[in-house]
């Protein structure tokens, strides 16, 4: 089936068959790798991607579903060059250490801070509760969100200077 | 892993999505949020050789409220219900049960509907419906019809729907008085099934009585139950300590559960008798702290 989708941003279009999952379809149709696939049976979180800014797991979403709809992966993240706060943050405050899980952390906590500029440790704990970390323990993750959380206001309040 | 391979349809139409499960019988399966269903494919548990995909059949995200009831559409997701604060002071339940189920990312996915049909006993919204009073609406080949909560429930993973049947709308009737719910659950970690779940909901009328008592069990029996006689003792009475207690017994008395890895028969029976008692004076005291309040 032939399906298009835009992702971080680009149209794109692939010939899969019904059963392909949306993680492979991101990782091998359109060779974005960042996107990385844990358990495969919905439990980590790993694999996590935006599908019209929704954080989901995409182990468990057919590509032939998402058909006409609007992806984010990990890459589109950085910006010219430019690293996301959360990458920073993940960066500065040591938010991963294999780094596994990290690119499912980074588009929950992206969604999250969308949604919620300034969430609480106890809403952030909540958020990533999808999301399981074999390495830090959580604790760097979440100081890593709480580094990000005052950039992206600022980000967001710049942005409408220039809108002004 | 990955599923064996299907024919894929996208009705766009209620209609043509009948006339798909009519067509291919047994054969076809109801695609919602695949966070369910999806899982067993790749497990193989189930291998349907067509999918039916609901999720470009136009208004099945539609949410009406009139002045008896509020209707979900079948595509409601988890999420929507979890932050949707338009609905928390009059549906207060939703918002309880919602967040216990699964993890934030399966919420975003998966549907009320899904869940309903699926029909595991451990799942968290058969409970919640029955404590609702609710009802669905389902649609089939010939035509459209209201199947209670109390008589949706068959046996393990079994409903009255037919295969050629849609399940389309979730009713829930609009409280009359202040509204009192809440939502227990026991899970061995974050995002799993309950081991046990009760689901509570009641009215307090304006002389501090009881009325529409609904008491949902998840895990402790077949499919979701809801305890008739517990929440009988409970209608037209003011909440005692003395009432919730024989209320949270006959609840577990109600129960019919398996000893498994989750826990014993009598440990959950147990839990059953423990959440009741916990979630009705939890209720009552919020009760009593509001009357304090307005007066
Ligand atoms: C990791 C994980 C943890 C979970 N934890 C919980 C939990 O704690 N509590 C809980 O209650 N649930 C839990 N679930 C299940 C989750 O709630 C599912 O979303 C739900 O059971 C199914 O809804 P769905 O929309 O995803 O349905 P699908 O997976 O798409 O479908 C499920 C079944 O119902 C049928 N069906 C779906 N919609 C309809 C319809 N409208 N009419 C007729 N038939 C239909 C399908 O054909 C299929 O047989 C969990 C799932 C996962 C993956
Ligand atoms: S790989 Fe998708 S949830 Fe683990
Ligand atoms: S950094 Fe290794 S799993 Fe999270």
């Amino acid at each position: 089936m032939l399906i298009s989708v835009t992702v971080n941003g680009q149209e794109r279009t692939a010939d899969v068959e019904p059963r392909t999952l949306l993680c492979y379809l991101v990782r091998d149709e359109l060779s974005l790798t960042g996107t990385h696939v844990g358990c495969d049976t919905t439990s980590c979180g790993a694999c996590t991607v935006l599908l019209d800014g929704v954080p989901v797991k995409s182990c468990t979403v057919l590509a032939v579903q998402v058909d006409g709809q609007e992806l984010m992966t990990v890459e589109g993240l950085e910006q010219a060059g430019d690293l996301h706060p959360l990458q920073k943050g993940f960066w500065e405050s040591h938010g991963l250490q294999c780094g596994f899980c990290t690119p499912g952390m980074l588009m929950t906590t992206y969604a999250l801070l969308e949604r919620n500029p300034d969430p609480t440790e106890d809403e952030i704990r909540r958020a990533i509760s999808g999301n399981l970390c074999r390495c830090t323990g959580y604790q760097n993750i979440v100081k890593a969100v709480q580094y990000a959380a005052p950039l992206v206001r600022e980000k967001r309040e710049a942005a409408r200077e220039v809108a002004r | 892993m990955f599923p064996n391979a299907f024919e894929y349809q996208s009705p766009t139409s209620l209609d043509e999505a009948v006339a798909l499960l009519v067509e291919h019988g047994y054969e076809a399966k109801i695609l919602a949020g695949g966070q369910s269903l999806l899982p067993m494919m790749k497990l193989r548990v189930a291998a349907p050789t067509v999918l039916v995909d609901l999720g470009r059949v136009p208004g099945l995200d539609a949410r009406t409220e009139n002045d008896r009831e509020l209707s979900l559409g079948a595509m409601t997701r988890h999420a929507s219900l979890e932050w949707d604060e338009d609905l928390w002071a009059r549906y207060p339940l939703l918002r309880e049960t919602a967040a216990w189920i699964a993890d934030p990312l399966v919420r975003n996915r998966g549907t009320m509907a899904g869940s309903l049909a699926h029909a595991d006993p451990a799942a968290d919204w058969g409970a919640a419906l029955l404590a609702l009073h609710g009802s669905v609406t389902v649609d089939g080949p010939n035509g459209s019809r209201r199947v209670g909560a109390d008589d949706f429930f068959v046996d393990v993973f079994t409903t009255r729907l037919e295969p050629d049947e849609v399940l389309t709308a979730v009713h829930i009737p609009r409280p009359e008085h202040d509204v009192f719910a809440t939502h227990l659950k026991l899970e061995r970690k974050v995002g799993d099934f309950a081991v046990v779940a009760v689901s509570l909901q009641v009215e307090i009328d304006g002389d501090g009585r009881i009325r529409r008592p609904g008491i949902g069990l998840a895990g402790v029996g077949p499919t979701s139950l809801h305890a008739t006689a517990a929440a009988s003792l409970l209608e037209g009475q003011p909440l005692s300590l003395e009432l919730i207690r024989e209320a949270a017994a006959k609840a577990s008395a109600a129960t019919d559960p398996a000893s498994d890895r989750r826990g014993s028969a009598d440990f959950k029976r147990d839990m059953v008798r423990l959440f009741v008692e916990r979630g009705l004076r939890s209720i009552e005291s919020r009760f009593d702290e509001g009357r304090r309040r307005s007066a």
